[in-house]
């Protein structure tokens, strides 16, 4: 809580002896499958040229913290912008092994994966103070008003964390970036597809404003 | 049959946040639905996630949760002011939260206007009725 609150004031002060320039932590947050993990291989191809994540269609193929360092963006007008990126497990009220079963997995690796995504979720929510900056990553085809949705971005705010939300599967026809910018009026929000690197561009600069 | 345990602002006000979290987990793990008066902090949001992740067990699948809030952004300056007094008077007691267990309460989808309450018996039965309506 005390660090929390020095944070806070340093943050407030632009002085912060915690965070050096090119130890910025972006993090990529959101419910499972969401596309946190495909973002976060679009971005890292791009400017590394590999990937950082498996991804999947069943839901919690992340189920630990995983980080790429040195990660160097550029802009049009040249400008650099350096971060490590921080791929999260998908956060969930609710995690049931039968739901994997029915998507075809075998019990033992269901009640496996189960166990790991509730560790995966708890990771991720202790790592939210670590993060300079967070893309919340919503799945565009869904309802955007989930109590998940809500208390990620709520803790973001009370902990003073700059947040954009990308708005990913916007090559989906069921999307609707309207009903996300709706729901979250006072975000940046930025429509994206992540698989097929539409709008990136634009989410790139977005990052350079986030990181200001 | 769906039983609904009204939990009272009062009830939880005098709790540390531990105890509060552990206060709703306990009602909910024995199968009824909260219904409580005001809603907890952020913070508390995020303790009652890790917490429920960390009870996640064969029997105990998780919870469904949604708070509904009033929108001030869209209150006229003296009401949020009025709430704002209120607040530090008596604890947060505007809004309410729902929360439910994994096992009964299939998904609460809330928009600004209405909150509806999908138990997983309902969708069972909607299931039913579908693959009646096939073979007829």
């Amino acid at each position: 809580m005390v660090s929390r609150f020095l944070r806070k004031i340093f943050k407030k002060l632009k002085l912060n002896p915690f965070s050096k320039r090119n130890d910025f932590k972006l993090g990529l947050y959101g419910p499972p499958n969401g596309g946190k993990s495909t973002l976060a291989n679009k971005i890292c191809e791009d400017w590394l040229g590999e990937e950082m994540s498996a991804v999947s269609h069943i839901a919690h193929e992340t189920r630990e913290i995983k980080i790429k360092e040195q990660v160097t963006i550029k802009n049009k007008r040249g400008k650099e912008l350096t971060f490590s990126l921080v791929d999260t497990p998908g956060i969930a009220t609710k995690i049931d092994y039968e739901d994997f079963i029915r998507r075809g997995l075998k019990k033992n690796d269901a009640k496996r994966r189960a166990k790991e995504a509730t560790k995966g979720v708890i990771e991720s929510i202790k790592w939210l103070d670590n993060m300079d900056a967070v893309v919340v990553v919503l799945d565009a085809t869904l309802d955007p008003y989930s109590q998940v949705n809500i208390t990620i971005i709520g803790n973001l705010q009370a902990r003073d964390i700059p947040v954009i939300i990308a708005a990913n599967k916007v090559d989906l026809k069921k999307s609707s970036l309207e009903t996300i910018k709706a729901a979250f009026p006072q975000y940046e929000v930025v429509g994206i597809s992540a698989k097929y690197g539409k709008n990136v561009e634009d989410f790139y600069e977005k990052l350079f404003k986030l990181a200001k | 049959m769906v039983t609904f345990q009204f939990v009272p602002f009062h009830d939880i006000e005098g709790l540390t946040s531990a105890k509060r979290v552990n206060k709703l987990l306990n009602i909910v793990k024995d199968d009824r639905i909260v219904i409580m008066e005001g809603r907890l902090k952020k913070s508390e949001e995020t303790d009652l996630i890790e917490i429920t992740m960390d009870e996640i067990d064969a029997k105990f699948k998780g919870i469904e949760l949604s708070v509904i809030y009033p929108d001030r952004s869209k209150q006229a300056p003296i009401t949020k002011i009025k709430g704002a007094f209120a607040t530090l008077l008596l604890g947060d007691r505007q809004g309410m939260t729902i929360i439910g267990p994994a096992s009964i309460v299939k998904k609460i989808e809330q928009n600004p206007n209405r909150i509806e309450l999908v138990t997983q018996d309902s969708v069972k039965s909607s299931r039913y009725r579908g693959k009646n309506k096939k073979k007829r």
